[in-house]
């Protein structure tokens, strides 16, 4: 036996170790073969982390195509607006100028009618209708009802101008006016092979070539040439048909309309392209035309139109991005003027905030104060009598959380056990039985019991590594039983608590099916409310909001946590 | 071993024990212990020495028979008022305390004033060399300085009484030997009387004023060290303690002070009887290795001898360890010092070893 050499009072070592470290942060160690030591400690473990990698790397994958792009996606909802730009954009850039101050212009009103008429033929409208509903309630009608008559604006103007020249009913005579000359020859050999294919009775799936303007009445007759375009492509895409055999929209002769008056004469007949003869003439004409008040026409469709609340919101709302889900979920909302409060009677989420934090809370207290007791009597018996225990209290885990969820509410209903024996004790009156249920107070018992376990064992796991000695030590020292537990062994099983409160916590913030069973109306979460708007209300920019603001609390707790006990003192076994 | 408790400062009075009532772990105990006395418990693990430690700190309770402190019966005084400092083998320093914190804590729970308090855990200290240390964790110190620290805590309070429970336990072996220095020291400095537990028979060998060995639930023999040694009672005591060489014979002739034993391989020695008391008793006959002697110049002329062939040499440094064919046994073991004019035997040498007839003992077998 030889132990000479290590005696544990030996400091010298430690502080040579020490010497030795702060050398090496100045010179870099070297390996034998004159690299740095930690580039050859790395090569060394590359191959050991490689396999390391490998082996998890099917449930990574797992979990990041499954769970973590799902989360990121829905994260990303919350702030995500892209729907009202991209479905009403010229309405939007529109909207850019107005003071806010009265209605918008005539300009705004073509814009949104050019936006409305694609949007409805694409059936986008009523989506557009529900995101600005969340916002300002009625929205959606107004959308939804404005659908069908959008069409009609522009009419007047279309009748006007075929009653000048017929030649402005004929889909041929828009397609030469705007079509770009690439387009025309695309087409026209297009049309000549699907005639073709169609005569030896072939199949012909090869989709006709995307509408193009001409350069020259893009400057010439801007809006026109927008609203065909939209109309060109809008129904290629939507029922595959062809510009070249269907009439325009209402809505291009409006645009028509606008440019021709817009622009003067000269700048008319300077133009040298298709259709210039039809343009002078129109030009012509529509001095004398009678013109159509934008405003009046959507009045008449829903006074929604004509009032304010529909384009604040869509000025309010018109970026891509938005902060408005979450200014709801704080009870918050964003008007033309700035942030202001919701009115009283709907602000409901920072209430619901405060009442999961206060269950969750309570709950976590009731954990420790059933589980403490529990878990020191489960560390503390012998082996066999602690495993029968132990497998009570895991029983709860083995049974549904349905039935268990359920057993409360036939044991704490108005009719249910615990009233029946209260009133037949004779503690309660009949006709005056207690709400145990659907309440706060429901929710606490039913949610304490599931959640009791999570308490339990790491309590029970940190109390078992406790040896005795330390209390018999204190005891020995003079300490009384209580002084002996509270001084001694109570400190070290704060690790264990610290753990059960997390868990528990943690667990309880996000709970879903115990509230929504057993919790009412008062006993609700959050959760209950994100629920609710990912499948009844669809507002799934809320719903993810309201998520990422819970998962903002929990860091956040979890960072308090980590400050004040220390993360490292958590000990789950 | 009968007790006089009006003397004693600890006395069991026949104790016995029983865990699960049907064996008893401690049988008929009686021990008294004057003050200021080192006591150690030795034995191997299970003889009921733990057992017998923790009835007199109050951990346990007697399942018969009584135990008195200071002529007063502790049965059904709790631990905490017994004040009996005890110090416990895995230290049992609270982990959440500083070094400084643990050693007040049994001068808080006795609501001793502040200052007083500091002082008399400066003073403790010191008194373990480890006056720097009271800032400091369990963690951070060492197991000898954790020991140490231990040590001072079972003391800060001033107790009359000391209990140890194998508290070298866990340290290496050169660390061991300081300590055990150091305990008894303090403990004789201190006054203190002192209860110590160990299985290793060389602490208690060193340390004690009186050593009980305990085996099966009984005190086999209370003597100071060196009576234990030397004149162990029975061949527990004899094979427990130290290194021993036995025989196997039969009692063939007593001879007032000396008895007459043929052993099995028929040869006849002289033996020093201790609990044997008839001829034709089967007994087990203890030699301690290092009073045999193979040099003829040293035998004295009265020793038997017998023949021996050299087995095995070991050179152990201090001494040289032999092992030899004896009287049919193959395990017969010398120790011989590693002096200059000492000769170093070989193997297959046939030798003659011999010893004084009152180093030989004839016990039960």
């Amino acid at each position: 036996m030889t132990e000479s050499a290590t005696s544990p009072d030996d400091f010298a070592a430690t502080a040579q170790d020490g010497a030795q470290k702060k050398g090496a942060r100045q010179a870099p160690v070297l390996a034998a073969d004159g690299r740095p030591l930690k580039a050859s400690l790395n090569r060394a473990l590359r191959a050991q982390k490689m396999r390391a990698l490998m082996l998890i790397a099917p449930l990574l994958i797992f979990i990041l195509v499954t769970f973590v792009a799902p989360i990121a996606d829905m994260l990303f909802r919350s702030v995500e607006n892209q729907i009202v730009s991209e479905t009403f954009p010229r309405t939007v850039m529109s909207l850019e100028e107005w003071d806010t101050d009265g209605l918008p212009g005539e300009d705004t009103y073509a814009a949104l009618t050019y936006d409305f008429v694609e949007a409805a033929e694409r059936r986008l409208h009523t989506r557009v209708g529900s995101r600005l509903n969340y916002e300002t309630t009625g929205m959606s009608s107004i959308f939804r009802k404005s659908g069908r008559d959008v069409g009609d604006v522009g009419e007047a103007y279309a009748d006007q101008f075929i009653a000048l020249d017929p030649a402005w009913e004929d889909p041929a005579t828009w397609v030469t006016l705007l079509g770009s000359q690439d387009w025309l020859r695309d087409q026209a050999e297009w049309t000549a092979d699907a005639t073709e294919a169609r005569s030896a009775d072939m199949v012909f799936d090869i989709s006709e070539p995307r509408f193009a303007l001409a350069t020259a009445p893009r400057v010439l007759l801007p809006e026109t040439a927008d609203a065909y375009r939209s109309f060109a492509q809008t129904i290629a895409d939507v029922d595959q048909d062809s510009p070249t055999s269907e009439e325009p929209w209402n809505s291009v002769y409006l645009a028509l309309y606008r440019d021709l008056m817009r622009t003067d004469a000269a700048t008319i007949a300077a133009y040298d392209g298709p259709g210039r003869d039809l343009l002078v003439a129109a030009d012509a004409a529509v001095d004398g035309f009678e013109a159509v008040d934008l405003q009046a026409l959507y009045a008449e469709m829903d006074d929604g139109w004509v009032e304010m609340p529909i384009w604040e919101t869509f000025e309010a709302f018109s970026d891509p991005y938005t902060a408005g889900y979450f200014l709801a979920a704080v009870d918050l909302q964003l008007t033309p003027d700035g942030i202001e409060a919701q009115p009283e009677n709907q602000r409901v989420y920072i209430l619901l905030f405060q009442r999961t934090i206060f269950m969750s809370l309570m709950i976590m207290g009731m954990c420790v104060l059933l589980g403490y007791p529990i878990a020191f009597l489960l560390s503390n018996l012998s082996m066999r009598a602690s495993n029968l225990l132990l497998i009570l209290v895991l029983l709860p885990f083995w049974t549904s959380l349905l039935v268990r969820t359920s057993a409360w509410k036939v044991l704490l209903q108005q009719e249910g056990v615990i009233n029946d024996i209260l009133v037949w004790i004779g503690l309660v009156a009949d006709n005056d039985r207690l709400a145990l249920i659907n309440n706060q107070f429901g929710t606490i018992i039913a949610m304490t019991h599931i959640l009791l376990p999570f308490m339990i064992l790491p309590l029970y796991s940190v109390m078992k590594t406790i040896p005795p000695t330390y209390v018999r030590a204190a005891k020995s020292l003079g300490a009384t039983n209580w002084t002996a537990f509270w001084r001694v062994y109570f400190p070290q099983s704060i690790p264990g608590i610290g753990a059960g409160c997390i868990l528990v916590f943690i667990l309880s913030i996000g709970y879903y099916i115990t509230p929504e069973l057993v919790g009412g109306r008062t006993g609700t979460f959050i959760s209950n409310r994100i629920a609710f708007h990912i499948s009844t209300s669809l507002n799934w920019g809320l719903a993810a909001a309201l998520g990422s603001i819970l998962l903002a609390l929990v860091l956040a707790l979890y960072w308090v946590y980590d400050r004040i006990v220390g993360i490292d003192n958590v000990k789950l076994g | 071993m009968t007790s006089d408790n009006s003397a004693a400062f600890v006395a069991f009075d026949r104790v016995q024990k029983s865990y699960d009532g049907e064996t008893l772990v401690v049988k008929d105990l009686n021990l008294s212990i004057p003050k200021g006395e080192f006591l150690t418990m030795l034995g191997p693990s299970g003889s009921g020495k733990t057992t017998c430690l923790m009835m007199l700190a109050g951990f346990e309770t007697a399942t018969h028979g009584e135990i008195t402190l200071g002529g007063k019966p502790i049965n059904n005084i709790p631990p905490h008022k017994r004040g009996i400092g005890m110090v416990f083998q895995n230290y049992a320093l609270f982990p959440h305390m500083t070094v400084a914190e643990n050693l007040a804590f049994p001068l808080e729970v006795r609501k001793i004033g502040k200052s007083d308090r500091e002082a008399k855990v400066m003073r403790a200290l010191d008194m373990v060399q480890m006056g720097a240390f009271g800032g400091r964790r369990p963690a951070q110190l060492s197991g000898g300085q954790q020991q140490r620290i231990a040590l001072a805590r079972a003391l800060v309070f001033e107790p009359e009484l000391v209990l140890m429970d194998e508290p070298l336990g866990a340290l290496d072996k050169q660390l061991r030997e300081t300590l055990q220095f150091e305990i008894t020291n303090l403990a004789h400095q201190l006054g203190i009387t002192t209860v110590y537990v160990t299985h290793d028979q060389t602490e208690a060998l060193t340390m004690s004023d009186r050593v009980a060995v305990f085996d099966d639930g009984r005190i086999q023999q209370l003597a100071p060290p060196d009576e234990l040694y030397e004149r162990p009672q029975n061949s527990f005591v004899a094979q427990f303690i130290g290194e021993n060489n036995t025989l196997m014979g039969t009692v063939s002739a007593m001879r007032g002070d000396t008895a007459e034993v043929r052993l099995d391989s028929g040869e006849m020695i002289e033996t020093v009887p201790v609990n044997v008391s008839n001829v034709g008793d089967r007994t087990l006959v203890s030699i301690r290795p290092e009073r045999v002697e193979y040099n003829a110049e040293r035998l004295s002329s009265d020793a038997h001898t017998l023949n021996a062939e050299v087995l095995e040499f070991i050179y152990m440094g201090d001494i040289y360890r032999t092992r030899l064919r004896v009287a049919g046994r193959e395990d017969f073991i010398i120790k011989t010092r590693n002096a200059p004019d000492q000769r170093r035997l070989a193997p297959g040498e046939k030798i003659k070893i011999g010893w004084r007839p009152q180093d030989c003992r004839a016990l039960d077998a």
